[in-house]
């Protein structure tokens, strides 16, 4: 089927919520599609975990509608709690249990019984657990709860995976595995929703994101798309002077925005600025260039861009 | 319905008490059977109960009650605000169980631990203090719906309270008071007659009396009416719980 003609993952309609004076939530709009990759980015307190929370059911909205798969996520909560998993931020876990049997009762919830046992087992697996199928929950380490959280949210199986800071706290290796089983996740045909705040890890991963700040949808876009919203690149220039390069007209001088030694970081603007130009004013200037490079803006400078204008 | 859900949320209450079962089960039994040597050597001369019956099967089934209730109670409302505090109760809340489901489970674990308790106290005890059993059928009917009512309540109280200590206080504030309060050491007619009529408020006093019944065919006031009236406050605890469950009220905002 093509993404278009599907129902979308998760519909979000004009969503507000308050939390006493705080208004967590002012109206906010999304359409997830089935299939994709998205990412939920924002600053503490955003409002990620909220609109989330109400996803899954946990939170009540004030106004506004949520559909997962088209199912209400009130009115038709059943159907909707069948088709999503959702890893909550807080690493929480019942002492009572070891792995294996938290992961049967969450199954038991959903109706399912003994003939889950091999999903349960693949989910171990997979997740690096299988040796600890029969450690109680408390006797874990912190990354161990967090991917047992995961197998949990993973137990029936759901379309459609959100995933709520996974990898707060767990260390880089496993961190690596966890979005090798997160891609293959994705490859299978899950939707994933995901909030982090190691940018570059959604920089790498997400097809489309939105950046939410003070409860507002601030930007939507392609990953790519967000990224050509940077102010530019960084040209970084080294030249055979160490004194600094005078002389520089109006126009470029304004453009630098580190001089240190023979090294020389000019900002391009995207649209306007030409390399080359600018490489010729530099050599006008009696510096004789020897290396050079540029840096394209990543995620982190259009995220910080976006939400600091927003704050001003 | 998800019946199968609701099943693994029965057991797995059911579990979380069997695990600790030293606590939720022999410590219960313990305490009552110290109360039952205490209070039944203390006031055995002294206390005028229903004519024909001693004061120690008297003092017996009133605690064997007592531990059904209080059990009951601690049950539900220790498993919630035990879930509530640590978060786990969002693995609960991400289901599709329903409310009904939801309050079903902790209730019927409710009543098992409750029940097990009573069972528990009364094996124990009868070897020292012989009980006669009047009418079985009462003894169950009240045995269950009691400790479904506190269990109920349990639930309620579990919902409300944010941290250990309002539900501390819950317990020590409303639910001991009334339950000392309902004739479980003494019969009401040997009260002045103020707090006799005062006791008629408390429903702990139908839940025990309806039950002493039971065992011993006599009883402060008419069986009947004391079904009737458990039964109503029953009724209204469980719309109260569901109302309570399907607004979300505390867990879903
Ligand atoms: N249960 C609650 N009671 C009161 N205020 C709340 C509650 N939950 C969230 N808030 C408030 O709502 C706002 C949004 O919180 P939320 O947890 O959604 O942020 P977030 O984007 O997930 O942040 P973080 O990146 O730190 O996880 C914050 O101001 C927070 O204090
Ligand atoms: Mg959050």
């Amino acid at each position: 089927m093509h993404p278009l003609t599907m129902t979308p993952a998760i519909n979000i309609q004009s969503v507000h919520k308050r939390f006493g004076s705080v208004n967590a939530l002012k109206g906010v709009s999304l359409t997830i599609n089935g299939g994709e990759f998205f990412g939920l980015l924002g600053p503490n307190g955003a409002g990620k975990s909220t609109l989330i929370n109400i996803i899954a059911g946990l939170t009540r909205a004030d106004e506004g509608d949520v559909a997962v798969l088209g199912h209400h996520v009130v009115r038709n909560y059943r159907q909707s709690r069948r088709c999503i998993g959702v890893v909550p931020q807080e690493l929480v876990y019942d002492p009572f249990f070891t792995v294996r049997e938290a992961l049967r009762i969450q199954a038991g919830y959903f109706g399912l019984g003994r003939e889950n046992d091999p999903w349960i087992d693949e989910l171990l697996d997979a997740l690096m657990l299988g040796d600890k199928r029969d450690t109680n929950m408390r006797a874990l380490s912190g990354g161990m709860k967090r991917r047992v959280l995961i197998a949990q949210a993973l137990v029936h199986k759901p379309e459609v995976v959100v995933l709520d800071e996974p990898t707060a706290g767990v260390d880089v290796e496993l961190r690596q595995s966890l979005w090798a089983f997160v891609k293959r996740l994705h490859r299978d045909g899950h939707t994933i929703v995901l909030t982090t705040h190691y940018l570059e890890e959604a920089e790498a991963l997400c097809d489309r994101i939105a950046i939410l700040n003070h409860g507002e949808v601030i930007a939507l876009d392609t990953t790519q798309g967000l990224l050509e919203r940077g102010i530019g690149r960084t040209l970084r220039v080294c030249v055979t002077t160490a004194a600094p390069v005078t002389g520089l007209t109006g126009k470029y001088a304004a453009k630098i925005v580190r001089q240190a030694g023979n090294r020389l970081d000019l900002q391009l603007e995207r649209s306007s600025d030409s390399v080359v130009d600018m490489l010729d004013a530099v050599r006008q200037c009696g510096a004789t260039i020897i290396d050079l490079s540029t840096e394209e803006a990543d995620l982190e400078d259009v995220f910080v861009e976006l939400t600091r204008r927003k704050k001003a | 319905m998800n019946w199968r859900g609701m099943q693994t949320l029965f057991r797995k209450e059911l579990l979380r008490f069997y695990k600790v079962g030293l606590q939720t089960l022999a410590a219960p039994v313990m305490t009552t059977l110290l109360y039952l040597l205490v209070f039944a050597q203390a006031l055995q001369e002294r206390v005028q109960v229903f004519t024909g019956v001693d004061y120690a099967p008297f003092l017996l089934a009133g605690l064997i009650m007592m531990s059904i209730t209080q059990n009951a109670f601690a049950n539900s409302s220790s498993s919630l605000i035990q879930s509530k505090v640590t978060g786990n109760i969002v693995f609960i809340l991400l289901t599709p169980l329903s409310h009904v489901e939801f309050f079903l489970a902790f209730v019927a674990a409710a009543v098992v631990r409750g029940l097990a308790v009573g069972l528990g106290v009364y094996l124990a005890a009868v070897l020292l203090v012989p009980l006669p059993i009047h009418n079985p059928g009462w003894l169950v009917l009240f045995a269950v719906l009691n400790s479904a009512a506190l269990g109920t309540v349990g639930v309620i109280a579990g919902i409300w309270a944010e941290k250990f200590d309002q539900l501390a206080g819950f317990q020590n504030f409303i639910i001991i008071p009334l339950s000392f309060l309902s004739g479980v050491f003494y019969s009401i007619h040997a009260l002045p007659d103020f707090w006799q009529r005062a006791s008629h408020l408390n429903p702990f006093f139908y839940m025990i009396d309806g039950f002493r019944y039971g065992f011993f065919g006599a009883s402060d006031i008419d069986p009947s009416i004391s079904l009737a009236v458990v039964v109503s406050v029953f009724a209204a605890l469980v719309t109260l719980t569901l109302w309570m469950l399907r607004s979300g009220y505390k867990l879903r905002n």
